[in-house]
């Protein structure tokens, strides 16, 4: 574990850059979370999918997989692709101050 | 009487059934098992099926040979399950009523999902090995290939036994080698994982070992559709992979009668406390198996570590005493790589795999995250483990949740890793 000073406030991650806590979580710090994946800026779009996933999350506990965003948020699969590209359900995770999706060990 | 109705008579559902004939007083409980299909398949042996290292009839057993005979068994398929009245109805149109509902129905693969998979090419120039079926296809195209490129894609996760997919690209590594033809044979694994595993430092392992073995991987590939017709895989961010045989590894989704019964998610898997079991909805419907959502790999060895669990927690709940949050997630696998050695991974919820010795710190005899021979072996063995002592509900003498003895946090230094 690492701490890790992201838009001006201190935060503890996990080794692959996921914050530890979600209650550390602003808005602020998904714009910088969203920059380290190479998003360069956040779109209406982007938080659509990053507020639908804080607020499943929140119901269960979990960051929803890839067909739990489709399938809830009503983005496309493809749409998902070219706002978070390469593996979406990580990154919108990432964003969105959640664990990694679990189930995929 | 009071009644147990377990749902499924494969890995879990036969290991549950056997365990609970042992521990509960069969004067007061009835235990019924429903499955559709008489065989009892070894599936930890389809990956030796392509390579003409098994045979299907040595993968395949009669159920009720493994089923304890103070078990009702029915064999017909499951048609729904209506946990508000605590009621299964069968295909043949049997009510089943229960007390218990034990849910281990296992998952399939649905080729069917995923556009220009499971259409005219199946079987020819796509292959699968994740059924005995598929399996047995496969080892006739392995046989007569004579070079070219194939891709081993995997298009979803969660799937069954997440190792296989490069078990398979290893053994065709040595499979091809040993033929005089590995020079004209290109093995890629496509996958929507950022590495060979999802933990770093086994990611990292294995990652090395498939690059020495000249075995490419193709990261966050999510495949959007096949095009059997130019035979190239086509990802959601337009990748295009071209094969010559594409070894599928389709959606893996629960059974149909979990979805059906408003018991499953999206894939037809059911939400359960990932430590107990116990269902997310209903207070007597548990789910063993793959047929749960917990996040543990779905494989037979974690299936056997949670019922060994399970039984003894059951029956207190029986008894009106609260669950006890006993299963850690502890998971074994043993991974083929090919000339007679495997590598073995031990990890659970919160620990990654990491390299060391097991179950003896210091002894062994299997070596954790490293290739040996004896690892081999021991996937050689668990073939008759499974049969002899997991199915008959008898007890490895191995705890079921994980330990960080034996396992090496220095692992850098012993490997000389900058
Ligand atoms: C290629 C491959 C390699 C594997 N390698 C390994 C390995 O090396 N080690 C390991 O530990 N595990 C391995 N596994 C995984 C392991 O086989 C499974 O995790 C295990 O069998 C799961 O047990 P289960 O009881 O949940 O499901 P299953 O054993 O699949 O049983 C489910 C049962 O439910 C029945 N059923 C389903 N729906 C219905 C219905 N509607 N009506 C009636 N009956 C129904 C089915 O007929 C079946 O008998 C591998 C799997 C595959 C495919």
């Amino acid at each position: 574990m690492a701490s890790k000073v992201l838009a001006g406030k201190t935060v503890e991650v996990n080794e692959e850059g996921f914050l530890v806590n979600p209650a550390d979580w602003t808005k602020e710090i998904a714009a910088e979370l969203a920059k380290e994946e190479g998003i360069a800026e956040l779109t209406e779009a982007h938080w659509k999918v990053i507020d639908f996933s804080r607020q499943s999350a929140g119901t269960t506990g979990a960051a929803p997989t890839l067909r739990g965003i489709t399938s809830g948020s009503g983005v496309s699969t493809k749409e998902l692709f070219s706002l978070f590209p390469k593996g979406p359900a990580k990154k919108v995770a990432k964003i969105a101050g959640l664990g990694k999706p679990e189930g995929c060990v | 009487m009071k009644k147990i109705v377990i749902l499924g008579a494969g890995t879990a559902g036969t290991m549950v059934a056997n365990h609970l004939t042992h521990l509960m007083d069969l004067n007061e409980w009835q235990i019924t098992i429903v499955d559709e299909d008489p065989i009892h398949y070894y599936q930890a042996g389809y990956i030796f099926v392509p390579f003409g290292k098994a045979t299907e009839k040595q993968l395949m057993k009669q159920k009720k040979t493994y089923l304890s005979s103070k078990v009702r068994m029915l064999q017909t398929k499951i048609e729904l399950i209506q946990p508000e009245n605590n009621k299964v109805i069968l295909q043949d149109k049997t009510v089943l009523d229960y007390d218990f509902l034990v849910i281990a129905t296992g998952c399939d693969i649905y080729p069917e999902e995923t556009p220009g998979l499971g259409e005219h090419e199946w079987g020819k120039s796509i292959h699968s090995f994740y059924t005995l079926k598929t399996a047995v296809a496969l080892e006739e195209k392995i046989r007569n290939f004579q070079g070219g490129r194939i891709v081993v894609n995997v298009v979803e996760n969660p799937i069954k036994c997440p190792v296989a997919p490069m078990e398979f690209l290893m053994l065709s590594d040595a499979y091809f080698t040993q033929k005089g033809i590995r020079d004209c044979v290109e093995l890629i694994y496509a996958t929507p994982n950022s590495g060979a595993f999802t933990k770093p430092v086994a990611s990292k392992l294995i990652g090395d070992m498939l690059d020495r073995k000249n075995i490419k991987v193709e990261e966050d590939f999510y495949i959007e559709h096949a095009d059997p017709d130019a035979k190239k895989i086509i990802s959601y961010d337009e990748r295009e992979l071209e094969y010559d045989l594409l070894v599928s590894i389709p959606v893996n989704k629960g059974a149909d009668v979990v979805g059906k019964s408003g018991l499953g998610d999206e894939l037809n898997f059911s939400p359960v406390n990932k430590s107990t079991f116990l269902s997310d909805k209903f207070a007597n419907i548990f789910v063993l198996g793959d047929a749960a959502n917990a996040p543990t790999s779905k494989a037979g060895s974690v299936a056997h570590y949670a019922v060994d669990l399970f039984g003894e927690n059951f029956k207190r709940y029986t008894e009106g005493k609260e669950l006890e949050e006993k299963f850690d997630g502890h998971t074994n696998c043993f991974i083929e790589s090919g000339y007679g050695k495997g590598v073995l991974l031990d990890f659970n919820y919160e620990q990654e795999p990491l390299p060391g010795l097991f179950p003896v710190p210091g002894i062994g005899p299997f070596a954790l995250l490293q290739e040996s021979r004896l690892n081999h072996i021991g996937k050689l063995s668990f073939e008759w483990m499974y049969w002899n002592i997991l199915m008959r509900g008898r007890k490895v003498p191995l705890a079921p949740t994980m330990t960080m003895a034996g396992k090496w946090t220095d692992w850098e230094k012993r490997f000389n890793v900058a």
